[in-house]
């Protein structure tokens, strides 16, 4: 279990827990965060569950895969701090992770 | 208390009930879901769910609460058997009449079943809904060896699945290659050759005339030149029937569907159709066409509850496709049907390559293997309408990204 916060692109925060195995875009899923849309259900094919990890939590969340680092790569408005949140496997250790939401997907 | 009444529980049904509620549509919202299941992720069924790598709680696309919270009804298990359009009615199949303002029709389809002897034996499953995939996937449990009719999407998927999970497998296709109604001969005979790599026995060419069995159990397949397969399951992958026979009983324009405008609205003002039941024009495509995806249930399900806002609508997609087999992920953008000229970029030996398809210049499609820049940025050059200098996107030493203005 972790307690992870996302933070919508208006300010809005929602800190929710999440259970180990399920990912970071299952968890804003299963708790009604607004603001990831996850068209392709997690099978990194669509580049809509786009989020920013917060730079402390860089090396807890690991790295992009080859196939999430191309999918970024055409996505709007994308940062160093850019992941797609169906790619990272929630584990005990990310908890406390703060992820911020960009304005929109795709 | 009538407001949109939403007939199917699929993914475009979902899809079209947020969007209204998100537009902040204030009138009632009532899903008439035919299945017992509330709206789930179809695509995994095929793959990680059947593979055993996905427990079904993972399949929701909502929480149970979000029905609540975004006032939404969802009456699952309720099967519609007619549209009174006098009346602004639907009426369910123990009578009951529930009032619209609006009907949505997300009906979507049924898997094919194949008209040869032995087709309704036990043992002979189809893939479509989450409880066709548990009867399927409990026959796993027992089955050492599978016969899959149909080598398209479905077919293949579950192949992998299968050869995931130790069983023997044979694929017959009545075509002469694989995914022969959606891929290019190039991508098809590809996945083919994967397939048999992985010790899949695929067979092309090879229409089957009987499923075989003993007692009321399945036994194997005989294919039309007499040869016979042994398999402890099998399943029919032959496609969709269209579930449009609630929209032409109510005396709706169908064709393979339920024909719809730019903003999936019938010819019925009150009445639209959406996702894999619904026929519209495409202007990018210049033809009329029927998408059975995800892509189009979402977004069209979108436009129709936009449209219902009163909020202008045109809806065009660019449609987009994947397909997950073994280590290869599969994406697919744009129609290819039409397209004369094919570039490749990349290997297939190296199992990562992207295959354009331009028609009169313009790239129309992309079909690509383990590329996710070739996929996306072709995406957005269909959308442009952009006409890529064949050489320089055959080229791997030219950025995917050099092609977006």
């Amino acid at each position: 279990m972790a307690k992870i916060t996302y933070i919508e692109h208006d300010g809005a925060s929602h800190e929710v827990d999440v259970q180990d195995g399920l990912t970071v875009m299952e968890g804003a899923i299963r708790n009604m965060v607004p603001g990831i849309d996850a068209d392709c259900g997690g099978a990194c094919a669509c580049a809509t569950c786009h989020v920013y990890v917060d730079p402390a939590w860089a090396d807890k969340t690991g790295e992009r895969s080859s196939m999430e680092e191309s999918m970024l790569d055409f996505a709007s408005d994308v940062e160093d701090t850019s992941r797609l949140s169906c790619q990272i496997k929630v584990t005990a250790e990310l908890d406390g992770l703060v992820v911020r939401l960009p304005e929109e997907q795709g | 208390m009538s407001g949109t009444v939403i007939i199917g529980g699929g993914q475009a049904a979902l899809s079209a009930a947020a969007e209204l509620r998100k537009r902040k549509y204030d009138q009632p919202i009532t899903i008439l879901a035919g299945e017992a299941a509330a709206p789930y992720q179809r695509p995994p069924l095929s793959k990680t769910y059947l593979a055993g790598e996905l427990p079904v709680d993972r399949l929701w696309l909502k929480p149970a609460e979000w029905y609540d919270k975004a006032d939404v009804d969802l009456r699952t298990g309720v099967r519609v058997t007619a549209i009174d359009r006098s009346a602004a009615n639907v009426i369910t199949e123990t009578g009951e009449r529930i009032a619209y303002d609006r009907l949505i029709l997300a009906t979507g389809g049924e898997a094919r079943r194949l008209p040869v002897p032995g087709a309704e034996l036990t043992g002979v499953h189809v893939l479509r809904t989450l409880s066709e995939t548990e009867d399927l996937s409990a026959s796993f449990q027992t089955a050492k060896s599978i016969a899959i009719i149909g080598a398209g999407y479905i077919g293949l998927e579950v192949a992998a699945s299968a050869r995931k999970r130790g069983m023997a497998v044979t694929v017959l296709e009545a075509a002469e290659r694989p995914m022969c109604r959606t891929a290019s001969p190039l991508l098809g005979g590809w996945f083919g050759a994967i397939h048999r790599g992985y010790g899949v026995d695929l067979r092309v060419n090879a229409p089957v005339k009987a499923i075989l069995g003993e007692g009321d159990a399945v036994t194997g397949v005989e294919l039309a030149d007499g040869e016979r397969v042994e398999a402890d399951t099998v399943l029919v992958a032959a496609g969709l029937t269209v579930n449009d026979h609630l929209a032409r009983a109510a005396g709706l324009a169908c064709e393979d569907g339920v024909l719809v405008d730019e903003t999936a609205r019938t010819e019925d003002e009150r009445i639209y159709a959406i996702g894999d039941v619904a026929r519209f024009h495409s202007k990018r495509y210049d033809r009329s066409i029927r998408l059975e995806s995800v892509q189009n249930a979402i977004d069209q399900g979108k436009a129709a509850a936009q449209a219902i806002c009163g909020m202008d609508v045109d809806y065009d997609p660019v449609p987009w496709f994947w397909s997950d087999q073994y280590e290869m992920k599969l994406q697919i953008t744009g129609l290819i049907e039409g397209a004369d000229t094919m570039v490749r970029r990349g290997d297939p030996e190296e199992g990562k390559f992207a295959l354009f398809h331009l028609k009169g210049g313009r790239i129309v499609a992309c079909e690509a293997v383990n590329s996710g820049p070739e996929y996306m940025a072709a995406q957005r050059m269909i959308a442009q309408g952009a006409t890529p200098d064949p050489d320089r996107l055959r080229d791997p030493g030219v950025a995917m990204r050099d092609f977006l203005s």
